[in-house]
């Protein structure tokens, strides 16, 4: 049901019964690694392209969600999934193995969400018993789209980031045990004209706060409800800006409140400049990270705000700024 | 950012430019200079030493000991970038390892390793001078127009 301008309330509560992350060599060593289900010391991963492998990823997170779930694919009857890759072939390629009936979207980094609510979604209106929901992204497949190829010595910024390199899935049910999806904030575009690719958080921040602003409208609850409030990748730069903006807007998020995937994923000390982005890394932190919390009983109710960069390769050559967008998925165990 | 950009941006993109600007790490430029001295020059004093070697224990002399030495530091280069580590070294030294023969090269062989994947044509021969594509069509285009000036003005007898 639509409550307020933006946000969807799921009055079924749908579950997340169960879900999987996937990750890389990098994140093998990050600060969440024992919250992956599988991790992978080759980039590769066997495969002859990065983009096999990125859909190998997906694939695997896919097949350790439905396995988690004691299903088989035949009993799921929509799987939706995104990433970053042109036409994202990923996805496409995965659903192609999975044979589960599709729907690909494109979020870029808040495919992750964007793809739980429509999940939520089509289960709470009763049009689906289980769905799949899935988003990866790998590091140096990103590179090469967006940016400069991977051996390519060029020094990054201080606010740059590093593309994830993992895959989150996670199978949305009407009944069973698990957290639960209680509400969605879809956000809108909000472009402030920032144009360079190397300071994703600065341009995201911005489009992070408009949807948090717009989930303690539309609902008209305090932010403090929530345990943990995290945005998707945002970095270190980008979540500082959005702390000061919130305070700015007079939104008092206690700072341990406010997090952030692309800062919780790695280690201080790995060379990841301003932290981690893409798809995978809303999608890793929260099916496995904050889920295993939740399960755990650490934590009670959650908000995670994806954001995403709507950029392409050719609209940054042609000089246009970066839309942004977030989409805020509320998580109550 | 240029102020002709700046101009199109409403009041509130650029308060919120300004806000963010405030809030994000500064590239350090002075680090940057002193470690791109330190490891241009280091790149260019072993090229030094190799004109040095081509000259003594070979038969070249200043002019010709060049393109051997560029041989040796591209042939480097590449094998450095092939064994992944280049873009590494570049990370910490900037301008130091992009400006020098070596950088180019760089170029040249990383794309071509990236795009592998696309087959010999379209992939390694599509893409392996995408970097360094400009490079060479401005530098062969200015030379062109520097040797035109300087044609020029020999032939009204200036030099």
């Amino acid at each position: 049901m639509l409550q307020g301008h933006q946000t969807w309330v799921f009055e079924n509560r749908p579950v997340i019964i169960s879900s999987a992350a996937v990750g890389g060599p990098f994140e093998s060593k990050g600060k969440l690694a024992k919250d992956f289900d599988l991790l992978h010391g080759d980039l590769w991963l066997g495969q002859d392209s990065y983009e096999k492998a990125e859909k190998k990823l997906l694939e695997e997170a896919c097949e350790t969600a439905i396995k988690k779930a004691g299903l088989k694919k035949e009993d799921i009857q929509i799987f939706v999934s995104g990433d970053l890759i042109n036409q994202i072939i990923p996805s496409n390629f995965a659903a192609r193995t999975l044979g589960i009936p599709f729907i690909g979207i494109y979020g870029a980094c808040s495919s992750s969400m964007e793809g739980l609510a429509l999940a939520s979604l089509m289960v709470d209106s009763r049009f689906a018993e289980f769905v799949l929901v899935g988003t990866s992204s790998h590091n140096a497949a990103s590179e090469k789209q967006y940016r400069y190829p991977t051996e390519y010595g060029s020094q990054k910024p201080p606010t740059a980031q590093w593309t994830v390199t993992g895959a989150g899935a996670a199978i949305v049910a009407q009944e069973g045990e698990g957290p639960r999806v209680t509400c969605a904030t879809i956000g809108r575009i909000v472009d402030m004209g920032l144009s360079d690719p190397f300071n994703m958080g600065a341009a995201m921040a911005p489009a992070a706060v408009d949807t948090i602003e717009a989930h303690i409208r539309d609902l008209d609850i305090d932010p403090s409800e929530y345990d943990l409030i995290a945005t998707g990748d945002l970095g270190k730069v980008g979540h500082r800006i959005a702390g000061d903006l919130l305070k700015k807007h007079g939104i008092h998020i206690p700072e341990e409140k406010l997090t952030d995937c692309g800062i919780l994923i790695y280690q201080e000390d790995q060379p990841v400049q301003a932290g981690g982005s893409g798809c995978a890394c809303a999608a890793t932190t929260t099916f496995g990270h904050f889920l295993n919390r939740m399960r755990k009983g650490e934590l009670k109710k959650i908000l995670v705000v994806a954001t995403g960069a709507l950029l392409s390769p050719m609209s940054y050559q042609q000089k246009e700024s970066i839309p942004c967008i977030a989409h805020a998925v509320s998580i109550e165990m | 950012m240029s102020n002709k950009k700046r101009k199109k941006l409403t009041p509130t993109q650029q308060e919120y430019q300004d806000f963010a600007s405030a809030r994000e790490p500064k590239r350090p430029i002075f680090k940057n200079c002193l470690k791109a001295f330190l490891v241009g020059g280091i790149i260019c004093t072993i090229g030094q030493g190799l004109i040095w070697f081509f000259m003594t224990y070979f038969d070249f002399n200043e002019k010709t000991a060049g393109s051997p030495t560029s041989s040796v530091l591209i042939f480097l280069s590449v094998l450095f970038t092939g064994l992944g580590f280049y873009d590494h070294i570049a990370q910490w030294a900037g301008a130091g390892t992009a400006i020098p023969v070596t950088g180019f090269a760089n170029t040249i062989a990383s794309a071509a390793i990236e795009h592998r994947s696309e087959g010999f044509v379209l992939g390694v021969g599509g893409n392996m001078f995408k970097i360094a594509g400009p490079v060479i069509v401005y530098g062969v285009f200015s030379a062109f127009v520097v040797a035109i000036i300087k044609v020029t003005i020999e032939m009204l007898g200036g030099m």
